[in-house]
């Protein structure tokens, strides 16, 4: 009989099917940061003045900045930001889905993302399923963007954030740094000088997004940094859901990743923004290499009666720290935060949101499930602030930790601050662990360890995966499964 | 053939110097027979059964257990319970958002898929759970909720025989399946085991049990009495009787004389 250490080593030398590297011919400058590396990046998007103008300031701003080590729950190394390259593009830049590299159409069929949108019709008719318009970043640009003319005709702008920029710079230049501001923190900062490319959104007054609109990341060059930038705006009534991928070839080094997203809810709008996140986690036994994943996602519900919903499913990446928030700024409105974070070997993660609540009536409900096994370190980190003004404001919080074997960690800092006292704020926390009792008595009905540990762990998610769009939330558990594999011992 | 054979089982606690529980129990179970084990707290019945479901927290040191004529302690737990072993524990464990449906038909298709069956479908587990749901006399509700999350004791009990009516194992141990029943629960329990047995010829039971009240209702062939990890007595249904009467250290005392 296989012992249950065997069967979780072989389990656990499984590799991260991700990790392939696309030998495609790129345009990488050499590594190096300075405001002459700002100002190639702006040159080589073809960026207007104002937008230069914008980076410089940030970058002359970080320069003044540090970065966070005492408050965040993570230990890492000083990064170099000398030796990592700021930019690099698979060329040549191609402009409709036809013409796109057929090597890089590949890499994103791999990886399950259809880019041909015959395809991705064909798929709608065989499945039943609703067709997803994506847009693909590959390291530092967009390489292609599906279903344009379809969203288009219902006045939907779905672009990259490099072409709004250019073709519709009113919108950007009102919106861009309205939610995170330029000075925000470090690594928001960083990324408004440096940012390459990523999604833009714009939905118009009453119009109801008819698909699900997504944008894969896929960090492929060496020693490059990926820092995009993603702004979607819900105009009045408007209403949209928006999902995030990532992944990354498996490499000894840290890549850092430090991106930005803004959200503008106005009056009724509703934004749902959800993220599988599934960035190279580094090497399982060293814990080397892996990607450092610092984001910062914001949202702001400006009108009256909208929402912001962030879900996130966050499995990959040797560090995670991001904190997807909702400033309720519209009488009656609604912020939402669900979150699945898992660490599993080397992993670290502090992660969690922040909802401002300054609106009367705005309610706020906070759902987070942190999964810790092998050695990771998972820390839960949240604000709740009630206003003064924010009279009635309600807000609910659960935060429960699943502990898988004893060498991890969970960790939970919540900061509720109410500033009025007509308002209510709810704050529930367990820890449990995955007891063998539970593994046994799953055994004893046939069910084998590891489907038993996906069991026990997707039960425990249940309340986050109801959030996700359905092919997503089977897409997430799967991952799930994947990156617990070999936890248990 | 008999359908299970232990011979000077020894187990031990899983763990450096680990406590020896079972020091040298004997006993054949053949197919369609009932076997009731009684016998004080600690005396090692609940380990006996854990060890005969494959609880890698007892490690067996001594001795073997033959099911079907192959050698069950080189079976993981899960390919026992595949081959027909069924364990109704004394106190079941929650799954929490995992809801007890879901949780059945895992473990209905790993033992189909284990025998070369077709998994089943929906509609098919849907007649399953409802014939099985009348046995025991509990409601659809009670299926849709996450497994034993917020049960009542009773309602985990009688969870466990339902999950064993699904499941149609060869060997059905019972793990103090009457306690904590009320003596209407009691009846619906005992009547669906009884069902249960009387189905399948073959189905043979183990059950722990303090209360001779439970033997009155599911009639064992053999009574076996365990004290300190092995079995002294073995007898008909009127053991249980003598238990009843004398206690345990009744028995204890006349095996002691020789009686």
């Amino acid at each position: 009989m296989p012992t249950e250490t065997e069967e979780i080593e072989t389990l656990a030398n499984r590799e991260y099917k991700w990790g392939f590297e696309t030998a495609i011919e790129a345009e990488t400058v050499p590594p190096g940061l300075s405001e002459e590396t700002v100002r190639f990046i702006s040159a080589k998007k073809g960026e207007p003045e104002w937008m230069l103008e914008w980076r410089l300031k940030a970058y002359r701003h970080w320069l003044k900045m540090e970065e966070p080590h005492d408050w965040p729950h993570l230990k890492y190394p000083k990064i170099d930001y000398q030796a990592s390259s700021y930019f690099s593009a698979p060329k040549p830049k191609k402009k409709s889905l036809d013409e796109v590299d057929p090597e890089l159409l590949a890499v994103y069929d791999k990886l399950g993302i259809p880019l041909s949108e015959r395809n991705a019709l064909l798929g709608v008719e065989e499945k039943g399923q609703t067709p997803v318009a994506v847009d693909a970043v590959f390291d530092s640009v967009s390489v292609a963007t599906t279903f344009r003319k379809t969203l288009a005709e219902k006045g939907i702008i779905f672009c990259s954030f490099g072409e709004a920029v250019r073709e519709h710079p009113d919108l950007v230049k009102q919106y861009m740094g309205s939610v995170v501001p330029y000075s925000d923190n470090f690594f928001a900062t960083l990324n408004s000088a440096v940012f390459t490319d990523g999604s833009f959104v714009y939905i118009p007054k009453g119009v109801k997004c008819p698909m699900e609109l997504s944008t894969y990341f896929r960090i492929n060059a060496k020693n490059t940094g990926q820092f995009e930038r993603t702004l979607i705006i819900a105009d009045e009534g408007a209403q949209v859901s928006y999902l995030e991928g990532c992944t990354a070839p498996m490499r000894d080094e840290n890549q850092l990743h430090a991106a930005v997203v803004e959200l503008v809810a106005m009056d009724n709008a509703t934004i749902k923004y959800s993220t599988v996140q599934n960035w190279f986690p580094g090497d399982p036994k060293t814990g080397k290499g892996g990607i450092y994943n610092f984001v910062t996602k914001r949202g702001a519900c400006r009108g009256v009666n909208s929402k912001i919903t962030w879900t996130q499913v966050e499995t990959g990446s040797a560090i995670t720290w991001k904190y997807p928030s909702c400033i309720l700024q519209g009488d009656n409105s609604v912020g939402e935060f669900y979150s699945v974070a898992l660490t599993h070997h080397f992993q670290q993660a502090d992660t969690g949101t922040k909802m401002i609540h300054i609106g009367k009536n705005t309610r706020s409900t906070i759902v987070s499930k942190g999964i810790s096994a092998g050695q990771g370190q998972n820390t839960y980190r949240g604000l709740v602030k009630i206003l003064k003004g924010a009279t009635h404001a309600r807000n609910y919080t659960q935060c429960d930790s699943l502990l898988l074997g004893d060498q991890c960690g969970a960790h939970t800092f919540p900061y509720i601050e109410v500033r009025n006292t007509t308002s209510k704020a709810e704050h529930e926390a367990s820890t449990s662990k995955i007891g063998e009792d539970q593994l046994f008595y799953c055994k004893t009905r046939g069910i084998a360890l590891e489907d038993a540990i996906n069991m026990i762990v997707s039960g425990f998610c249940k309340d986050v995966f109801k959030e996700l769009p359905m092919e997503f939330a089977v897409e997430a558990q799967k991952l799930l499964g994947v990156s617990l594999e070999g936890s248990v011992g | 053939m008999a359908l299970l054979e232990i011979k000077n089982l020894h187990a031990k606690v899983a763990v450096a110097g680990g406590r020896e529980i079972l020091k040298g129990v004997n006993l054949t179970v053949n197919a369609g027979e009932v076997h009731a084990l009684m016998g004080r707290n600690g005396c090692g019945k609940s380990t006996l059964f854990q060890v005969i479901a494959g609880r890698e927290t007892y490690e067996v040191t001594e001795g073997s257990i033959t099911y079907e004529g192959k050698d069950l302690l080189e079976m993981s737990a899960e390919e026992r319970a595949r081959e027909g072993v069924f364990l109704a524990f004394q106190s079941p464990v929650e799954i929490p958002g995992v809801s007890t449906d879901y949780f059945l038909k895992a473990a209905v298709n790993e033992v189909r898929k284990h025998h070369g069956e077709p998994e089943l479908d929906a509609m098919q587990f849907l007649k399953l759970f409802k014939e099985k749901r009348e046995l025991l006399e509990i409601d659809q509700s009670f299926t849709r909720r996450a497994v034993n999350e917020g049960f009542s004791g009773g309602e985990k009990k009688r969870n466990e025989v339902f999950q064993m009516a699904v499941m149609n194992p060869k060997l059905g141990l019972l793990d103090e399946t009457d306690s904590g029943l009320d003596v209407d629960a009691l009846k619906t329990v005992a009547k669906g085991i009884n069902t249960l047995h009387q189905q399948d010829a073959h189905r043979a039971l183990m059950v722990v049990t303090h209360q001779e009240r439970l033997l009155k209702s599911i009639v064992p062939d053999f009574v076996h009495v365990m004290v300190d990890g092995r079995i002294i007595e073995s007898g008909g249904k009127e053991l249980a009787l003598r238990v009843e009467q004398r206690g345990y250290a009744g028995i204890e005392e006349e095996v002691r004389q020789g009686v």
